[in-house]
């Protein structure tokens, strides 16, 4: 436990010391500079949330869906194994090919890098950790609960989506969570499609600023403005992470009292 | 309450999509990592003139023809010319935009900044794993006076791919015959000994850290972060330490009027002061362009960056290319890239 | 009419339920369709590598772009060797954090706990690499590999995985960076699942008098080993295919050691470092399918861990 809690507050601790220091209005307010000037990291701030969000909400509905017909209907189904399968091999796929997918099939097609490709490409990261986060919890749900809504009379769609759904949410909000933890610092899928962009954008068509590829090519080069801006981003995307699993808990909880 | 959060982020990301779309980038390029901080500034700069927005992303110069034809992009940079074959048979034209250098830097105790000498031969001995302590006697010929210690050298090198290491590895099989039999050039080689680091960054971290090691780096981070480098004996035969005035020595000593296609590699150049690994970065564009105003802008973007942003690119330690190159190039634009009715789509007066 | 009207809603029901399987059916079938053109997309491109190199791609330790020879026997040993030693410490430390965390924890020590270990889940993998290179591997160096080789490297028999130079990269760096990286990962799922025991079987396993370590043993461990399973799953998927931070700090030297302190690589450093400057259609084809041998190597984790479960449950069988 201590040996958990010590890596933490280390790595943190550098976090910090290197980041805070870069910390001001002009990053929320600025673009990305180029060496040498002043600036900050508005562009590639809202980028990264475009992107997260939007591959969130596709990802997150599809995994879900998968992910309960895996538990509830997937004992007399040729689909269930096979897809839990593949599944669970692509947990592993290392994240520049799913980056190389995306652009064959979509960048390559369409002529031109976009934020929707980005968007894509992180979808397809999510889709399968929340497919198995969500499996593994609805198996969890003990059967008794499932026969005492069914011997209620409730058919199962009502059991799935008000009883063993309810009951498994912190579950698969933990699975969610973890695969926005996991997106928002990704950069290898998204070289290939969102690309990046040194200028303001907002439209999702056209290459889009997002952080982790900023901080990864800012890090990489000799100049200290640069250097600092890429600390300053990890640490802003690392405090996000956290403030959206506090937040999330905090609105789980409040449900859980209401009912 | 879930709901509402859920539709709060929707309503959040419709807002995102919808806000009008007045500013597209108007330039799209990508390409090699070396070039990136300079493209980034002229970018900056010329917006501020101009207008006009020039994205330039560095995701590698692999895999340049394949994106160019896919014309995801306007134009291509990359740190290895294409040879003029290459550049038939895609149908592409190239033209070189600023200059840099490769240095080795090494971390010997008791040996001082810009100490050490080397030549050629010795540096590809070295990486070659012949030469494996410090004190022997190929090194401590060319360093009368410098007590070097009895340790074991580890080699440091790239493991992404990269134009670093191309011109640094052309360079070795320049000088050494054995070099170019067992390894040659290329982006990326096989190492016959050492360690990679990512990046220019990883390199020197790795040579920082490790004692008695030797490595190599792009000349801004010799700079930037004080590094230890060395001096290396010419294709004349001078020892001379990387600075501004090699790399420009090495340019001015290359005719580049007699280089079809621009393709010239600058390592191992005649001349007192060139410094022996130096090397340009390329811009790649379609001769036949099916979108001239698209084409138009990346070459005014060029024009304009070649007669303003020198202070810049010294700056960021780079080099800007002689006057009389950026004439050659000017000119070749007027020659080799053309609309679709086969008119020239930007021709410069000189 | 009641019963006309109950008929009514029945139907209707039924018709959700239809409605519903379908819809679970078709997300199910759209995932399986992206994966598998995924997949397929992946063998396309490692076509013209399997086709020159054939079986030989995996024994060979060649690796040499400028003569386009290609084998995947260094990648794929670092893969596994540095997988390994990130679960091994992994595992043990994840399954103690979970175990604190549900068992053993005063209660309002919990939830602040818990949000840690799930902020280091959000740490941008590059910031690990950043960091292992900056500043755990000097350390590294000067401190703990003098002291495993005077330790461990003093044993017979597996002394040569602690021989060599103090660099402080390499695959036990890389390694050690992955266990940190996986932990969160692990630990967190871990935790619900052991959240979900319901408490009724724990306080009866109490009530017999049986003590924390044989309640967890006994009760909490058999009831959730799937689940656990699926934990160390989702680890050992984030070691096998981390890029960014295996990267920057295993070496990424195409050669083969015993020791442990030298450099090594990993399939997913050498797609992400060479991928991007890949010119040749055979170096690329050989990248691509590198990264179809990683999914083959899951593919085999994956199998002997059902075979592994299905194992437990038949001796389960024989206890009771």
């Amino acid at each position: 436990m201590t040996f958990g809690l010590f890596w933490l507050s280390w790595i943190l601790f550098t976090l910090f010391e290197k980041g805070l220091g870069g910390i001001s209005m002009a990053i929320f307010t600025q673009m990305t500079p180029a060496p040498g000037s002043t600036g900050g990291l508005l562009n590639a701030i809202t980028g990264s949330l475009a992107m997260v969000i939007l591959a969130t909400l596709i990802g997150t509905p599809i995994g879900i869906m998968a992910g309960t017909y895996l538990a509830e209907y997937g004992q007399r189904s040729w689909l269930a194994p096979i897809t839990r399968f593949i599944n669970d091999i692509l947990l592993s796929a290392p994240s520049i090919v799913i980056g190389l997918f995306v652009y064959t099939v979509y960048v390559a097609k369409m002529g031109h890098f976009s934020g929707w490709a980005g968007a894509l490409a992180l979808s397809l990261i999510v889709i399968p950790v929340v497919v198995r986060t969500t499996e593994d919890m609805l198996r969890l749900i003990p059967d008794s609960l499932r026969e005492a809504a069914a011997a209620l009379g409730a058919p199962q769609w009502k059991i799935v989506t008000l009883v063993t759904w309810r009951a498994s949410k912190v579950g698969i909000m933990t699975g969610v969570l973890l695969a926005i933890a996991r997106i928002s610092g990704e950069t290898a899928p998204l070289l290939f499609t969102s690309l990046n962009n040194q200028f303001w954008n907002a439209d999702m068509n056209q290459p889009m600023a997002n952080l982790p590829v900023v901080i990864f090519q800012f890090a990489m080069s000799p100049y200290e403005n640069w250097q600092e801006l890429a600390w300053t981003g990890a640490l802003l995307i690392t405090l996000s992470v956290l403030g959206l699993n506090i937040a999330a808990r905090f609105f789980l909880r409040k449900q859980v009292s209401l009912n | 309450m879930k709901l509402q959060f859920v539709f709060a982020l929707l309503a959040a990301t419709a807002a995102l999509i919808v806000t009008p779309v007045t500013y597209a980038a108007d330039i799209t390029g990508a390409g090699a990592t070396f070039p990136y901080p300079i493209y980034a500034k002229w970018a900056d700069a010329y917006k501020k003139q101009t207008g006009v927005r020039m994205n330039y992303q560095s995701i590698g110069s692999g895999g340049g023809i394949k994106q160019i034809k896919a014309k995801t992009v306007d134009f291509w940079a990359s740190d290895k010319p294409l040879t003029r074959e290459e550049l038939e048979v895609n149908g592409l034209t190239q033209f070189p935009t600023v200059l840099g250098g490769v240095v080795p830097v090494v971390n010997i105790d008791g040996v001082k900044q810009g100490q050490i000498r080397l030549t050629g031969a010795v540096l590809a001995d070295i990486f070659l794993g012949k030469i494996k302590r410090w004190n022997d006697p190929a090194i401590a010929d060319l360093n009368a006076g410098i007590d070097l210690p009895a340790s074991n050298i580890t080699v440091v090198h790239r493991a992404d791919g990269s134009g670093t290491t191309f011109l640094f590895t052309d360079y070795l099989s320049k000088v050494s015959p054995e070099w170019k039999d067992k390894v040659g050039a290329d982006a990326s080689v096989a190492w016959p000994v050492g360690t990679g680091g990512k990046g220019n960054e990883g390199v020197a971290n790795f040579v920082k850290q490790i004692k008695n090691s030797i490595g190599y780096v792009e000349a801004a981070y010799v700079k930037q972060s004080k590094m230890n480098y060395v001096q290396l004996q010419n294709h004349d035969g001078l020892y001379v330490i990387p600075a501004e005035d090699g790399f420009k020595a090495a340019a001015a000593n290359t005719q580049w009027d007699k280089a079809p296609g621009f393709y010239e590699i600058l390592t191992n150049k005649p001349g007192q002061n060139s410094w022996p690994i130096t090397g340009a970065t390329f811009i790649l564009m379609h001769k036949s362009q099916v979108n001239p105003t698209q084409a138009l802008a990346v070459l005014k973007f060029f024009e304009w960056a070649y007669a303003n942003g020198d202070e810049m690119a010294l700056e960021l330690d780079y080099i800007p290319l002689p006057d009389s190159v950026v004439k050659l190039i000017e000119d070749s634009w007027g020659a080799n890239i053309k609309g679709k009715d086969g008119k020239a789509i930007l021709s410069v007066k000189h | 009419m009641s019963k006309i009207h109950f008929a009514a809603k029945l139907k209707r029901q039924l018709l959700f339920d239809w409605i519903f399987h379908k819809v679970t059916w078709f997300f199910t079938f759209v995932v399986f369709a992206l994966l598998a053109a995924l997949i397929g997309s992946l063998i396309i491109g490692s076509m013209p590598a399997i086709k020159a190199f054939g079986f030989d791609f995996l024994f060979s330790a060649d690796w040499n772009p400028v003569t386009e020879k290609f084998g995947a026997l260094v990648p794929i040993v670092g893969t596994l060797i540095t997988s390994i030693i990130a679960l091994s410490i992994g595992i043990p430390v994840s399954f103690g954090i979970a175990l604190f965390l549900t068992e053993l924890s005063p209660p309002w020590l919990r939830r602040p706990l818990g949000t840690a270990i799930e902020l280091l889940a959000g740490i941008p993998s590059i910031i690990y690499g950043m960091w292992g290179l900056f500043v755990f591997a000097p350390l590294f160096a000067q401190y703990v590999q003098p002291w495993l080789q005077n330790t461990l490297g003093q044993i017979p028999g597996i002394s040569f995985l602690f021989e060599g130079s103090f660099m402080g990269i390499g695959m036990l760096t890389a390694g050690i960076i992955l266990a940190i990286m996986v932990i969160p990962f692990i630990a967190a799922v871990m935790r619900d699942v052991f959240e979900i025991v319901p408490p009724m079987l724990k306080e009866s396993a109490y009530a017999f008098g049986a003590t924390t370590w044989e309640v967890i043993w006994y009760v909490v461990l058999p009831y959730t080993k799937i689940g656990v399973v699926g934990a160390i799953m989702l680890g050992l998927g984030r070691a096998l295919g981390e890029t960014m931070a295996v990267t920057f700090v295993i070496g990424n030297a195409h050669q083969l050691h015993a020791s442990l302190f030298m450099p090594g690589n990993s399939i997913a450093s050498a797609l992400a470092n060479e991928f991007t400057e890949a010119d040749g259609e055979l170096y690329t084809s050989a990248l691509i399918e590198l990264g179809l041998i990683l999914f083959f190597i899951t593919f085999v984790v994956l199998a002997f861990s059902k075979i592994l479960l299905v194992q437990l449950k038949k001796r389960e069988g024989t206890v009771t």
